[in-house]
């Protein structure tokens, strides 16, 4: 079963300070682990899946609940 | 049923040598570009400086390599805060006077109204929660973007290491900003 590892809370955040949060959780993360990362700048719709492209780590999940946009993102590199 | 051996005459074989030495020698002149983003930071506005430091520290979040080269009024952007008249002669002495030194002091490069449109911009940015430049830049230094002071505009001006921000790198010319540039596959001039 998938666990998440860790959770960032990247509500209010505007760009770039959730994928900032995300790269410095990440940093001490290990390889396969799960993270989840909570937003509600409306551009991480399209800046989570960007990052994942190029930093090359595995975007799993994104949803969004009462303007809340939730990422899974596995670890990869 | 003819064998492989057969079927390849040395005419042919030769020929595709010829073409693969040929493939090489192209392939040696070819620059190899990395995962790796260049900024030339030559702006000093806040309009400038913020963007160049949005950028670096997302693709160092990105996992990309990230370097930023700041040159003329770019280069104010690292002095250290506390800093206030730099220089020897007069001249470089009123430049930077006339030009606060450090991220905090840049000036929009319009609706600056003496200070009024920074002050509104921060406020707005605070109310976003968008960091500011000066912020940005210890987040650039904490994700590894190497932040480069250029040597001519240091002389120019005669800011010393001291002046500017700890924790930079070495300064460097125009020939070691192009080979920045040159391997990195996003170069911005900024």
């Amino acid at each position: 079963m998938n666990v998440i590892t860790a959770t960032v809370d990247a509500k209010g955040q505007s760009c770039p300070g959730p994928l900032v949060s995300l790269a410095k959780a990440l940093k001490t993360a290990k390889i396969g682990d799960l993270l989840e990362l909570l937003a509600t700048d409306p551009g991480s719709k399209s800046d989570v899946p960007s990052w994942a492209e190029i930093s090359g780590n595995e975007l799993l999940e994104s949803t969004e609940a009462a303007g809340v946009f939730r990422y899974v993102v596995r670890k990869v590199v | 049923m003819a064998t492989t051996e057969e079927r390849i005459d040395t005419t042919s074989l030769t020929e595709l040598l010829q073409r693969v030495e040929a493939l090489e020698d192209a392939q040696h002149g070819k620059v190899q570009t990395k995962n790796k983003m260049t900024i030339i930071a030559w702006g000093g506005d806040l309009d400038r400086i913020w963007p160049t430091t949005i950028l670096a520290t997302t693709a160092a979040a990105s996992g990309m390599e990230a370097s930023v080269f700041f040159t003329f009024w770019g280069l104010f952007a690292l002095v250290k805060p506390g800093v206030r008249i730099t220089g020897e002669n007069w001249m470089q002495k009123m430049m930077s006077v006339m030009n606060a030194g450090s991220a905090e002091k840049a000036k929009l490069s319009r609706y600056h109204f003496a200070g009024a449109g920074p002050a509104m911009f921060k406020k707005l940015a605070n109310d976003h929660q968008v960091a500011t430049p000066e912020e940005l830049i210890a987040t650039a230094q904490e994700l590894g973007v190497r932040l480069i002071p250029c040597q001519m505009t240091m002389d120019l001006l005669g800011l010393t290491r001291q002046d500017l921000l700890d924790g930079l790198e070495e300064p460097i010319g125009a020939a070691t900003a192009i080979a920045e540039m040159r391997d990195a596959a996003v170069s911005l001039f900024i």
